[in-house]
C-alpha cells in the first residue's frame, strides 16, 4: 500500500463505501434563533441511523433572516432514509411533534426535488376546519391555528432520490482527547459544506460498526478490527500507539456533496495535525459490493 | 424580435371585442387576415384593419399603441405570451386569462380580470366596478393569478373571489372583496363602505384599519404572524408595494359571521380602528 500522508497525517489508500437514499429538506424558522434551533434540533433528535431510527437527521445550516420566506432566523433540517414511504412518515410525525408544537415557528420546503412529500397538507387538519390555505407566487401554504397565533407550514417540500448516506471517515489518535479535537475539527468543517449533514451526536460516532455479529438477529455489531482495547487480540486495523478511534458519518443530497463534505473533512483533521489530532485517517467500506458510491481517500487529500 | 403592434388610428366609432387579438388567437395568421378580422360591435362593424395600423411582429408580443375606453376584452382568455395597452381600455380587460401578462398603462373599465385563471394582468391607472368579479349568472370570480391595479378600484372589487391574489394601491370602492371564497385582496389607499360583506373564506389585506366594518365581523387580536411576513415579501417581490403593508403582528378581524365566517380581514397594528 503506497503510504498518503497530509501534514504529517497519514491516509490510508481506501475508501469509503456509500449508499443511494432518499432525502427532503426543510426550513424552519422562529422569532429568534434560539428557538429556531430548538425546533430543528429537537425535531432531528434520535435520528442517527436509519438502522434503528427509521431516519437520519440533522440541520444541515443556519440561515440568516435575509434567506428564508418570512425574514426571520431560521435553519435548514434535511431527512434521509431508505425509502419514500418511510422518508414521508418520518418528515410528517417529526414535524408534526417537534415543529408543529415549538413556539412561534414556520416551516417551509427546503428543497425543490423530483416528487413532492406531504407536509403541511396533511398536517393541516390539525386545524381542525379553521386551517386556511392560500396560494400565492407558485407556493402553497397552510396556516393552523394554535395557542400562540398560528402555524404556517408550506403544504409541500420536495424529495431527492439523488442522495447519499454513508460516506464515513475514521480517525485515529494516540488517546481519546485527541481524536475527539479530531473529530470536532472535521464536524465543524463539514457542517459548512452545503446538503451534508453529520447525524450521529455532535457528528460523531465512536461506536463504528460491522455488518452482522456472532449473535443470530444482530444487523450490526461493533466494529472489533478497529477497538484499541481488542488490538491484540482480534484482526485489528489498529497500529501500534493508536488508542482512540472516531467515525463521522456523512450523508449528502447529492454523491458531489458528500465528497466535498469529506474533503473539508480530511482537510480540517490533516491542518489540526498529528500532535493536536488524528495521527491517521481512514474508512470504511464493506469491499466494495454493498454500495454504489466508493469515496476514495486519496482523490480527496487537501 | 419586434412585437405585432397595433397603433390606432383615431378614436374609435363604436365599442370593439378586442378578443380576438390574443397570441394564441393570431398564431400563425397572416398580417393581411388579422386586418380583416371584425372587431366592431354595432352595425358599423368595423375590421382590424379599419382601426389600427399594424406593425407586424411576433405574435406572443401584441402592442396597442394608443388605448381607449371603447376597447373591451383586452387579452380575453389569454394562455401565454403578453399584451400590452398603451393607453385605457375598457369593459372586462383579461377576462378569464389563464396565463401571460396583459399591462395597460391607463384606466379601464368594469370587470378587469374577471374570472381570471392564472397569469398576470397590470393596470396603470385605475379599475372599474366589479374587479375580477364574475359576470351575471357565474358563480365564481377570479380564481387564479396575480392582478394588480396601481390606481383606483370601484366598488365590488374581488366579488366571489375564489384564488389568487389582487392588489389595489390606491383605495377600492364599496363592498371589496364581498362575497369571496376565498384568495387574498390586497387593499392599500382605503376601502369604502363594507369591505367582504358575505365572504366566505379568504384574506382582505389592509393597509389600514376599515372604516365601515360590518358588525359580522369581529375582533380577532393580533398576535405574531408568520403569513404576514411572507407575504408582505412576496408584494415586495413582485413589486407591488416598495414596504411592508402588515408588519409582523397584524390586527385580525374574522367574518363574515353572516355566512361562513372563515374569512379575515388584516391590517397593520398601528392603525387604530376608528
Amino acid at each position: 500500500m503506497p503510504k498518503l500522508s497530509a501534514n504529517g497525517v497519514a491516509i490510508d489508500d481506501t475508501f469509503a463505501e456509500a449508499f443511494g437514499m432518499r432525502a427532503t429538506a426543510v426550513v424552519i424558522t422562529a422569532p429568534n434563533r434560539k428557538w429556531a434551533r430548538q425546533a430543528a434540533i429537537t425535531m432531528t433528535g434520535f435520528a442517527t441511523s436509519v438502522i434503528g431510527c427509521g431516519c437520519e437527521a440533522a440541520i444541515d445550516a443556519d440561515l440568516p433572516p435575509s434567506a428564508t420566506p418570512d425574514g426571520r432566523p431560521g435553519c435548514r433540517v434535511m431527512i434521509f432514509a431508505m425509502g419514500t414511504d418511510e422518508l414521508q412518515k418520518q418528515l410528517l410525525n417529526r414535524v408534526g411533534q417537534c415543529v408543529l408544537t415549538s413556539p412561534g415557528s414556520a416551516c417551509f420546503a427546503g428543497l425543490a426535488g423530483v416528487a413532492d412529500l406531504k407536509l403541511g397538507s396533511a398536517l393541516r387538519y390539525f386545524g381542525d376546519g379553521w386551517q386556511i390555505s392560500k396560494k400565492f407566487g407558485g407556493r402553497h401554504f397552510w396556516r393552523i391555528p394554535v395557542m400562540d397565533g398560528e402555524f404556517l407550514c408550506e403544504a409541500t417540500t420536495g424529495l431527492t432520490k439523488e442522495a447519499v448516506g454513508g460516506g464515513n471517515l475514521l480517525l485515529l489518535a494516540a488517546d481519546n482527547r485527541r481524536a475527539l479535537a479530531a473529530a470536532e475539527a472535521a464536524v465543524a468543517a463539514i457542517g459548512k459544506v452545503a446538503g451534508a449533514i453529520t447525524p450521529f451526536p455532535g457528528g460523531v460516532v465512536r461506536s463504528g460498526s460491522k455488518v452482522g455479529g456472532k449473535y443470530k438477529g444482530m444487523m450490526a455489531s461493533t466494529n472489533d478490527a478497529f477497538a484499541p482495547t481488542l488490538s491484540g487480540v482480534t484482526k485489528s486495523q489498529l497500529g501500534p500507539g493508536v488508542n482512540a478511534v472516531l467515525e463521522i458519518v456523512i450523508d449528502g443530497e447529492t454523491s458531489d456533496a458528500v465528497a466535498a463534505a469529506m474533503k473539508a473533512g480530511i482537510g480540517a483533521v490533516a491542518e489540526l495535525g498529528p500532535q493536536n489530532g488524528a495521527s491517521r485517517i481512514s474508512a470504511g467500506n464493506y469491499g466494495g459490493k454493498l454500495g454504489k458510491f466508493h469515496y476514495h481517500l486519496k482523490d480527496l487529500l487537501p | 424580435m419586434k412585437a405585432l403592434t397595433f397603433t390606432l388610428l383615431a378614436e374609435p366609432p363604436e365599442r370593439l371585442d378586442l378578443s380576438p387579438l390574443t397570441p394564441e388567437r393570431l398564431a400563425g395568421m397572416e398580417r393581411r387576415e388579422i386586418e380583416k378580422i371584425s372587431v366592431g360591435l354595432s352595425k358599423l362593424g368595423s375590421k382590424v384593419g379599419d382601426v389600427f395600423r399594424l406593425s407586424d411582429g411576433d405574435r406572443q408580443n401584441i402592442v396597442f399603441e394608443g388605448g381607449s375606453a371603447r376597447f373591451d376584452r383586452v387579452a380575453e382568455g389569454m394562455q401565454a405570451g403578453s399584451v400590452r395597452v398603451v393607453g385605457d381600455a375598457g369593459a372586462q380587460a383579461g377576462r378569464a386569462m389563464r396565463g401571460g401578462a396583459l399591462a395597460v398603462e391607463g384606466d379601464v373599465g368594469p370587470h378587469a380580470g374577471s374570472g381570471m385563471r392564472g397569469g398576470r394582468i397590470e393596470i396603470k391607472g385605475g379599475a372599474g366596478d366589479h374587479l375580477g368579479a364574475p359576470l351575471a349568472g357565474e358563480l365564481a370570480g377570479m380564481n387564479g393569478g396575480l392582478l394588480i391595479v396601481r390606481g383606483r378600484a370601484g366598488a365590488f372589487a374581488a366579488d366571489r373571489m375564489r384564488r389568487g391574489l389582487i392588489a389595489v394601491l390606491k383605495g377600492a370602492g364599496d363592498h371589496a372583496g364581498c362575497r369571496m371564497i376565498a384568495g387574498t385582496l390586497v387593499v392599500a389607499g382605503g376601502t369604502g363602505r363594507m369591505p367582504g360583506t358575505l365572504m366566505r373564506r379568504g384574506s382582505i389585506l389592509l393597509d389600514r384599519a376599515p372604516q365601515n366594518l360590518s358588525p359580522s365581523f369581529v375582533e380577532c387580536g393580533a398576535p405574531d404572524n408568520a403569513f404576514a411576513a411572507v407575504i408582505d415579501r412576496y408584494l415586495a417581490a413582485e413589486r407591488v408595494l416598495k414596504r411592508p403593508l402588515l408588519g409582523t403582528a397584524p390586527r385580525r378581524y374574522g367574518g363574515d359571521n353572516a355566512v361562513l365566517g372563515l374569512g379575515e380581514i388584516l391590517f397593520p397594528q398601528a392603525s387604530g380602528l376608528a
